[in-house]
């Protein structure tokens, strides 16, 4: 008996039970898949939102200041709050979870979008004009491709930082490496609140690394410049 | 009920939850909320500042260690600061202690970030000419790196209170006070009312932050160095520095 007791205590105290992790290797996966989606669709409607406002922000400077100052606020507003803040209008979805992630990469993209097109040299876009490139085509097939590694850079800080928040979005019920976090707080489990935070640290590694080696790929002029 | 209709119900009976005086009154009340909020954060930041302006001076100053420090940053930038609570208090147990202790440990990184890349890039050439004037190490410090690194330093540190005054609302999570115990306690009752409540005043106190240490650092700031600030006015300005385009220590998104 006093054996058994003995055994829950050391059982309870490891930092990680390998045979857990190794009977719920499901369970991990399907929590990884979440966050990976999650991110994914998170960057995608950000991208959507970003580019075509960085190039209007771009083109009309007057309208950068105010865009930067709204989504300055709104990038100043705890992740929870601004998720409680929808709660009662969008319940508790995708949506909403969505919503609040969106946002915050509109402050990151933007920036790098308008930063990526500023720095297109004037000489090339001199050369565009001369060689008879309309305005939209000097667009697409000059400045858009040279702001490429900014754009680029953009995207790998909005993915890590969406990384990071979406362990937030577990709180109403969207899963994530968040509810391997949430769960292992609940049961006092500290396998399932390490793995989750570690596959976390993983994942956001994985990104960075893997979009510096694509910024590099896309950006062959760029040598080592490449921010 | 048509959707317009709820959402106008909706905000009247938030418009009552504010004006009802026991919702400010008592240890649930927003008046205590807000000052545990406060105190923690500010106690937090201070205590961050403390351990880690030493650590960047030092740094910065003898010029060594400043890859292995980004690095670490970088590092803790990608732990998510829901699991640096949780894992807090799962080591010292519940209530504010762990959440203390959580948040001097975020509070650090930019920090010490911001201050060493601040000093390591003061110009080369004040630091010879002060060194010419027989200027000791730490007259070079004092005089010479301090003041022109403190533009960087204020953005270390209001980036830092920013992100430590959005993470006291998840210690609520974890059996401690401050104004996220109206999310977490109004999601678990599903009393969207508070929720939306707690959310508003989250969001106002942030924003305050960031607001007040702006003026803090136009404030702290020489006027010929004021233009050296990084982003300078208004909210979301360093709190947006982004890593790799400035080169300077920023904060992770809370």
């Amino acid at each position: 008996m006093d054996a058994t007791v003995a055994e829950m205590l050391s059982a309870a105290d490891p930092w990680i039970r390998w045979d857990w992790v190794a009977s719920h290797g499901d369970v991990i996966l399907q929590r990884l898949r979440e966050h990976v989606e999650l991110t994914l669709i998170t960057l995608a409607i950000g991208l959507l939102i970003s580019l075509p406002l960085g190039v209007i922000c771009w083109r009309f400077r007057r309208l950068y200041p105010p865009v930067l100052g709204v989504t300055g606020v709104i990038y100043t507003i705890p992740s929870l709050a601004l998720l409680a803040f929808l709660i009662p209008f969008t319940g508790l979805t995708t949506t909403t979870a969505v919503i609040p992630l969106v946002s915050y990469t509109l402050l990151i993209l933007v920036r790098n979008v308008v930063a990526g097109l500023d720095a297109v040299p004037a000489e090339v876009r001199d050369s565009a004009r001369g060689m008879g490139f309309g305005r939209a085509r000097e667009l697409v097939a000059i400045d858009l491709p040279l702001a490429i590694p900014a754009i680029f850079a953009g995207i790998r800080i909005a993915a890590v930082t969406t990384i990071g928040l979406i362990t937030v979005t577990a709180l109403i019920g969207e899963g994530g490496l968040g509810q391997l976090i949430l769960d292992g707080l609940y049961r006092d489990f500290r396998t399932e609140l390490v793995i989750g935070t570690q596959l976390c640290v993983v994942l956001s590694t994985v990104v960075e690394v893997g979009f510096r080696g694509i910024e590099r790929a896309l950006t062959p002029w760029a040598g080592r410049r490449a921010p | 009920m048509g959707g317009a209709a709820r959402a106008v119900k909706f905000l009247g009976d938030v418009v009552a939850y504010f004006t009802s005086a026991s919702t400010w009154s008592g240890a649930d009340g927003i008046v205590h909320r807000a000052a545990e909020h406060t105190g923690m954060s500010v106690l937090a930041v201070l205590a961050g500042v403390v351990i880690a302006l030493p650590v960047g001076l030092a740094l910065g100053h003898t010029g060594r260690g400043g890859a292995l420090t980004i690095s670490v940053s970088n590092l803790g930038r990608a732990v998510p600061s829901f699991a640096i609570i949780v894992i807090a208090a799962s080591v010292f147990g519940i209530g504010a202690e762990p959440a203390f202790i959580a948040l001097v440990a975020l509070a650090i990184p930019p920090i010490v970030t911001n201050t060493y890349v601040a000093i390591d890039g003061v110009d080369t050439d004040a630091k010879d000419a002060a060194r010419g004037l027989g200027y000791t190490g730490g007259q070079l410090l004092r005089r010479v790196e301090m003041p022109l690194a403190l533009p960087l330093i204020m953005a270390g540190i209001r980036t830092s209170a920013v992100q430590v005054v959005a993470t006291a609302t998840l210690a609520a999570l974890v059996g401690w006070g401050g104004l996220g115990r109206y999310i977490i306690d109004g999601l678990a009752t599903r009393d969207f009312v508070e929720v939306f409540a707690g959310a508003l005043l989250v969001a106002l106190l942030s924003i305050a932050t960031e607001v007040v240490l702006a003026g803090v650092q136009r404030v702290i700031v020489p006027r010929g160095l004021r233009r050296a600030a990084v982003g300078g006015a208004g909210a979301g300005g360093e709190v947006a520095t982004l890593p790799g385009v400035a080169g300077a220590g920023h904060g992770a998104k809370r």
